[in-house]
């Protein structure tokens, strides 16, 4: 019998590809304490009081920053942002730079999103503190990942032995990849879906099942996680149009049909509907895709503490 | 003044000599080859017979940066690297600022590189005007400045056309053609080889038929203009396959390979924490297959030289995000061990083989003096320790950029030193010793 995980091995959290069973436990047990704290009336703990996290995004996002934010206050930590206009990105100033200027302040943890993929990973050379990849390009996006797995154990107890689709983008999808790695470390079956022209090279390598049919896909699946389809991929020479792509690979009620008869569906938004989904299955009864952005601020919370030495026994006791 | 090598292990496959010989040097030639020669008032040179001497090595591909990135390098730090590598001479490539589209560039690097005196450096002109791909260069004036080849690199010979005309113009002058294939819409904004490597870390991905399409066009063309064209760093088995079938139809066909696509994958990419830009070059590193295949046509012959595609970057550049950073890594220091440790030791190759590989093929190619010691050549002389252990040390460098994958890398065989026009230009102390060469 191995003992339980109590903390994380790495300071960072740069990617799922990093963490291990034990680990990714960890995050999830964590997590089920903190999103108690939503509960309460008074939605703050002292856990990061005196603790400083820079929120640097430099690409556009709403649902993530805000989650972080939220987490971090709920943390009590003293958070600072900082997006790309009005910064001295703006005025050409390389990655490195701005890395090297706010480490100068000391912070304790620096959240990032950057274009890039390796971004996160080249910060992490860098820096004394902690840096959490909030999505690095193509790449990874792990606290979705995390908090995709919390919410699914929420609905199925388990995420060994259930079949995932993971449908859409695939070789742009930073969300796609997070998922495939935790699932399948975690044991689930991941059939992953999309048209040929964006499928990645090397998904063997990933461990999961490749299908260009969203029927077989979704065929008994437990869990269909839908991924946004940019519309500027709708006019190159990935997809020819989005009506032809809603009708090859957009979740229907019909479509679903042939999934277990429990199936959750998941986005991790923004969503297109019309697109990629159907309104009536984004807000119908199989959808738990605003329990996602809700456990997202509890998976934050649990990442932060943890990373910030927060030990696992601890935070349930 | 003359020099007498007394009794050393000669590698010189042109003149079909392998052993032990005297060779005479006199002035800037070399005056004679023999065993037991009178010093006649020479000064004498006796080398551990580990040691051994081969014709200068030549690299045809270089990137000097001088005009106008000097930042990079200079045509003086470039050739003092070279030297300090075991080259006696380098072509380099045209895409400087302004890029070498006129005489006047090209007499600039002569001028300069004269100034620096130390390797040989031949110039290669622009195919087009600008490279843009639609003009082409007034290639003969070229010529009579210094050029020895024409190329665009850095970018493709843009179209099929433009290759013709440029084959058909430069077979005028003797002057091969050097293409850096890559086909631009499958290239795309990749940043690495399109592989499971740059699928499981996200980056975008350049497929190996990028290049070997471009290589089949160029064959195509070659082919029916009796032209030579010279394939500048093949990285992928599809093209190894369209040079062997180009050769074995008669097709006026070289190509060269770089020490770090028979040495390293894309696989590399996931080293050191991931994403580390010295691994980031055009074409970019390959999968094992692709990596074995270059090695199989250093073996098999099909492949005519080892160059280093040697691009120096400042530290600053390299140090961005994967998709931000230049492409390119400097070479011409780490050539020699890497060749000899990956080649020569793991009896991939002979000696005879090491020397037509890094000597007399890039002669031939660019129609070069050099690349024997026959009696009359060039004194251009490389001295090699094939048993000393050397380990590349980045900071270390003689180039101005310290951008090398091979930071740390122990490896076996060294430069002893190098001789340029009867001249030594560099001695390795590390493995001579103090002693006078």
């Amino acid at each position: 019998m191995s003992t339980a995980t109590t903390s994380l091995r790495s300071r960072h959290l740069l990617g799922i590809s990093e963490l291990d069973p034990g680990e990714i436990d960890l995050v999830m047990q964590t997590s089920h304490a903190m999103k108690e704290v939503a509960l309460r009336p008074i939605k703050k703990v002292p856990t990061l009081r005196g603790r400083t996290v820079i929120n640097l995004f430099f690409e556009p996002s709403t649902r993530t920053r805000m989650s972080f934010e939220l987490a971090e206050k709920r943390l009590s930590a003293d958070t600072l942002g900082m997006t790309t206009s009005g910064s001295s990105v703006v005025k050409g100033e390389t990655l490195w730079d701005t890395a090297r200027t706010l480490e100068a302040m000391s912070p304790d943890m620096i959240v990032m999103r950057h274009a890039a993929s390796g971004a996160a990973h080249h910060l992490a050379k860098i820096t004394r503190g902690s840096i959490i990849n909030a999505g690095d390009g193509m790449h990874e996006h792990p606290t979705q990942a995390l908090l995709d797995a919390f919410t699914i154990t929420e609905r199925k107890g388990r995420l060994a032995g259930l079949t995932v689709a993971i449908v859409g983008d695939l070789v742009h999808s930073r969300v796609f990849r997070s998922n495939a790695l935790l699932l399948t470390r975690m044991g689930a079956t991941v059939r992953a879906c999309g048209p040929a022209t964006l499928m990645p090279p090397g998904l063997d390598r990933l461990g999961v099942q490749v299908t260009t049919s969203l029927d077989e896909a979704v065929e008994g699946a437990d869990v269909v996680m839908m991924l946004r389809v940019q519309y500027e991929r709708m006019q190159g020479l990935y997809l020819p149009s989005v009506r032809e792509y809603f009708s090859l690979f957009g979740l229907t009620p019909a479509r679903l049909e042939r999934a277990a008869p429990d199936v959750i569906v998941m986005h991790p938004g923004p969503m297109n509907r019309g697109v990629e989904i159907d309104s009536e299955v984004a807000d119908g009864p199989w959808s738990v895709i605003l329990d996602q952005v809700a456990n997202g601020v509890a998976v934050r919370m649990a990442a932060l503490y943890l990373l910030a030495g927060g030990d696992g026994e601890e935070a349930r006791a | 003044m003359s020099l007498l090598l007394k009794n050393v292990h000669l590698v010189d496959p042109v003149a079909g000599r392998n052993g032990l010989f005297d060779i005479l040097i006199e002035g800037d030639r070399v005056a004679r080859v023999d065993r037991n020669l009178p010093a006649n008032g020479a000064r004498v040179v006796e080398l551990p017979t580990s040691f051994v001497v081969t014709p200068g090595l030549i690299d045809i591909h270089v990137h000097l940066r001088e005009p106008g990135q000097e930042h990079k390098e200079t045509i003086a730090t470039g050739v003092a690297s070279a030297v300090a590598g075991g080259f006696t001479a380098v072509a380099c490539m045209p895409n400087t600022e302004p890029i070498n589209d006129t005489a006047s560039v090209t007499q600039f690097i002569v001028k300069k590189a004269a100034d620096a005196n130390l390797a040989r450096v031949y110039p290669i002109g622009a195919v087009s005007v600008g490279s843009n791909g639609e003009q082409l260069t007034e290639i003969g004036d070229l010529r009579a400045a210094g050029c020895v080849a024409i190329s665009d690199d850095g970018r493709p010979v843009k179209t099929a056309l433009l290759m013709r005309r440029a084959l058909e113009y430069a077979s005028m002058f003797g002057m091969p053609v050097i293409d850096h294939c890559e086909d631009p819409s499958l290239k795309g904004d990749g940043v690495a080889h399109e592989g499971a490597a740059s699928g499981l870390l996200g980056l975008r991905g350049i497929p190996g038929i990028a290049e070997s399409l471009m290589v089949e066009r160029d064959i195509s063309v070659a082919e029916m203009t009796g032209g030579h064209v010279h394939i500048a760093h093949m990285s992928a088995r599809q093209s190894l396959r369209a040079v062997r079938d180009g050769k074995a139809r008669g097709v006026h066909v070289t190509t060269e390979v770089t020490p770090h696509h028979f040495v390293l994958t894309d696989e590399a990419l996931h080293e050191r924490g991931g994403y580390d830009t010295s691994f980031k070059m055009n074409p970019p590193l390959r999968e094992d297959a692709d990596r074995a295949a270059m090695i199989e046509g250093l073996r098999d012959g099909s492949i005519d030289v080892i160059a280093t595609d040697h691009a120096p970057h400042h530290a600053d550049e390299k140090a961005r995000e994967f998709d931000h950073a230049p492409f390119g890594i400097v070479g011409l220091e780490t050539a020699v061990p890497l060749c000899f440790d990956r080649l020569v030791h793991a009896g991939v190759v002979t000696l005879d083989r090491f020397v037509d590989l890094l000597s007399a093929a890039p002669a031939r190619v660019l129609n070069l003096p050099g690349g024997t010691l026959k009696e009359g050549s060039p004194a251009d002389v490389t001295i090699l320790a094939p048993d000393a252990a050397v380990t590349i040390r980045a900071a270390a460098l003689r180039s101005k950029s310290k951008n090398t994958p091979f930071d740390g890398w122990t490896l076996k065989g060294a430069v002893a030193a190098t001789i340029v026009g009867g001249r030594v230009v560099y001695v390795n102390e590390d493995v001579v010793g103090r002693r006078e060469l």
